[in-house]
């Protein structure tokens, strides 16, 4: 077996998991460098006083925004945690690595397929395509070969693990880190199994060999795709968290049971939750809406404030006992601020807890929601979630794979450190911006919300301005943070000094 | 350790904090949990989900039709103005980018609104009271309405209908 040994962490490291992690990171990076581009452009269409786009443009690269961004980003860089947790931290292989590439290939294609249709200007559908809006055939295709590859990838994880479990990698337990993505891992079998149910009539439909779609079917199955897809990132950011503490700091989970109860709590109760996007639609009934948002969610919320508790607790403990032990705070005072794998991963906590959490918990309300559906306030959500949630956690992941991974020293180290600041800063501003906003009516979605050649004329209030001009500037921060961010990852597997 | 495995027990009881925590935590959804079907039936203030089926655009089109032609009082910008009496069922078409007719309500009177689409899904955002409904082709979904307070309200269309979304704003007349 090919195997090295990280010298940085004791880690063994398996050959075509290392060339399996690289390969998924360097994609994800990329994807985000387009995704954050055409995000770029979407903060300077909607800052009323710039208004870049013109209008077909801004439908095009808001559909591309978001599945670059928000898909292919954060599913690469998760298939690269699946290698990493599965084979790196078990010390063990990748048990069938020629599957895996297959999953790479299928995921790649799929995002081609995608991104050349959308660009040449056939799929101005948004990422959510409702039907009957109707995009090229190519464009669903690509959705399920990346779908298939997806699901592919996952499986691999599945595969690993019990190769391990014969190979006695590990005895008894997996570590918390290969258990946070185990639940990734179904998670994201059972959403994208959504995608593929939904996804396949829609590209036949698109070729007219299927006559009707269901617009009220395909809305609600989407969305059994959609939101709780969401929680494949929720899982795999929470346990980069735990990961980021136990190789920083050698933080340990402060009660293992505590922890993966709440991830088991994740797998159980948030597939069903998803029906908080059609709480103001019709077909479904009030009491169908209110038990699949209300009490379910609600469960794995606490999955949630369980998490929040146990993961600052456990960074506590670790540097109490590296001797800060000076009342209250000293621990905090002293926690190393200035690595961006640690800062990042704090960042990632406060932003997707109190700005992303509160919000969907508040949004998510039967009555609240007929105030909030389909408003810009939506968009703050779920740029709270996402952006200062995952995306962030991610970049912090980033940062510490790439001396394990690709044993390189980070380039520009000053500016790395303040990177995460800087980013995480402007994507808060830039969201409550947008929540704001929102409060007055301003829709998501809009190229102009002046509304300046519509037969009747109306204004939103003022105020309404103010703030998505917050949001514009808060955009160029977080579009300068993620050009930052690029640039250091990109060129420290390129350029960095090597660690032997 | 996260990164590595754990000890062989690691199913132990949690600590006095830990206890206190997702007590907390438990209280306060289980709160939210109950709150939220009680709130359904005390607040009064639910989304509607009376809906019915549209088999063919057509004979919603033609209610639409009926309903502006008996009760037609004038044109604003030159899309019909209709008073209908109150009480009765009232017909709002969304198209790709019109929402068809204009409405006339009178203050502290009840109608039956019923919206549905011609083509694709469109928003349904009354503004600037900023309260927002879904509006999905094939279905006919009825909002109970009772306006309080006089003035013009303007319908923006929130939901993505293809290069003239920014264009589909509508109007209703509140006396």
């Amino acid at each position: 077996m090919d195997y090295r040994i990280c010298s940085l962490t004791g880690l063994k490291i398996n050959k075509p998991a290392e060339d399996l992690i690289k390969w998924n990171m360097v994609t994800a990076i990329l994807f985000l460098a387009i995704g954050g581009f055409m995000g770029l452009l979407m903060a300077l269409t909607r800052w009323p006083s710039v208004h870049y786009l013109d209008t077909s443009h801004y439908y095009r690269f808001l559909t591309l925004h978001g599945f670059d961004a928000l898909l292919l980003w954060i599913l690469f860089f998760e298939v690269a945690l699946v290698h990493f947790t599965s084979a790196v931290l078990l010390n063990t292989r990748v048990v069938a690595p020629f599957s895996a590439w297959i999953a790479y290939a299928l995921m790649l294609v799929g995002a081609a397929f995608v991104n050349i249709v959308v660009f040449a200007g056939k799929a101005d559908v948004l990422f959510t395509s409702y039907v009957p809006l109707k995009a090229n055939g190519v464009y669903y295709l690509g959705i399920i070969i990346f779908a298939v590859g997806a699901i592919v990838a996952f499986a691999n994880f599945f595969a690993n693990i019990i190769q391990a479990r014969r190979d006695k990698a590990y005895q008894h337990s997996l570590p918390l880190g290969t258990f946070g993505l185990a639940a990734a891992s179904i998670i994201g079998i059972v959403t994208l199994a959504h995608g593929a149910v939904i996804m396949i009539p829609v590209f036949f439909w698109s070729i007219d060999l299927i006559k009707y779609i269901d617009p009220a079917t395909y809305r609600l199955v989407f969305w059994g795709l959609g939101h709780p897809s969401q929680q494949i990132n929720v899982c795999a950011m929470v346990a980069m968290w735990y990961m980021t503490a136990g190789f920083v700091l050698g933080a340990k989970p402060v009660n293992e049971k505590l922890s993966r109860t709440a991830f088991v709590l994740y797998i159980l109760f948030i597939n069903v939750a998803s029906e908080h996007h059609l709480l103001v639609d019709p077909v479904l009934s009030s009491w169908h809406k209110i038990i699949n948002t209300s009490y379910v969610m609600h469960l794995a919320v606490l999955a949630s404030m369980i998490h929040a508790f146990a993961i600052p607790a456990s960074i506590e403990v670790a540097l109490r006992n590296k001797g800060y032990t000076k009342g209250l705070f000293d621990w905090l005072k002293n926690a190393p601020w200035g690595n961006p794998a640690f800062s990042a991963t704090f960042l990632s906590i406060i932003g997707f807890g109190f700005l992303g959490g509160t919000t969907g918990v508040i949004f998510g309300t039967e009555q609240f929601n007929i105030i909030r559906h389909n408003t810009f306030a939506i968009t703050g959500h779920f740029h709270a979630t996402v952006v200062s949630g995952t995306t962030i956690a991610f970049m912090g992941g980033t940062y510490l794979l790439i001396p394990y991974i690709f044993r390189r020293n980070l380039v520009l180290p000053k500016l790395a450190a303040i990177q995460p600041y800087l980013y995480a800063i402007g994507v808060a501003v830039m969201l409550i911006g947008m929540m704001a906003a929102g409060t007055y009516g301003v829709p998501r979605r809009h190229w102009d919300i002046t509304f300046s050649n519509a037969i009747f004329s109306f204004s939103f209030d003022p105020s309404a301005d103010m703030f998505l001009s917050m949001m514009g500037v808060g955009g160029l921060f977080a579009a300068l943070g993620g050009a930052m961010f690029i640039i250091i990852s990109l060129g420290s597997i390129m350029f960095g000094r090597k660690i032997q | 350790m996260a990164i590595k495995e754990p000890e062989r027990i690691w199913w132990k009881p949690f600590t006095r904090d830990e206890r206190l925590w997702v007590a907390m935590a438990l209280l306060w959804m289980m709160g939210s949990f109950v709150f939220m079907p009680v709130y359904h039936f005390i607040g009064a203030q639910n989304p509607p989900s009376e809906t019915y089926r549209v088999r063919d655009h057509e004979k919603f089109r033609a209610l639409v039709d009926g309903m502006v032609a008996k009760y037609k009082v004038g044109e604003d910008k030159g899309v019909p103005v209709v008073k209908p009496e109150p009480g009765s069922d009232v017909f709002m078409q969304a198209s790709m980018w019109q929402w068809y007719p204009v409405l006339e309500l009178e203050k502290g009177k009840t109608y039956r609104i019923h919206l549905s689409s011609m083509d694709i899904t469109h928003g349904f955002s009354i503004q600037p009271i900023n309260m927002n409904f879904m509006v999905v082709p094939d279905y006919d979904y009825v909002l109970t309405l009772t306006p309080t307070t006089a003035g013009d309200y303007y319908i923006v269309c929130n939901e993505f209908c293809g290069l003239g979304h920014h264009l589909m704003v509508g109007k209703m007349i509140i006396k």
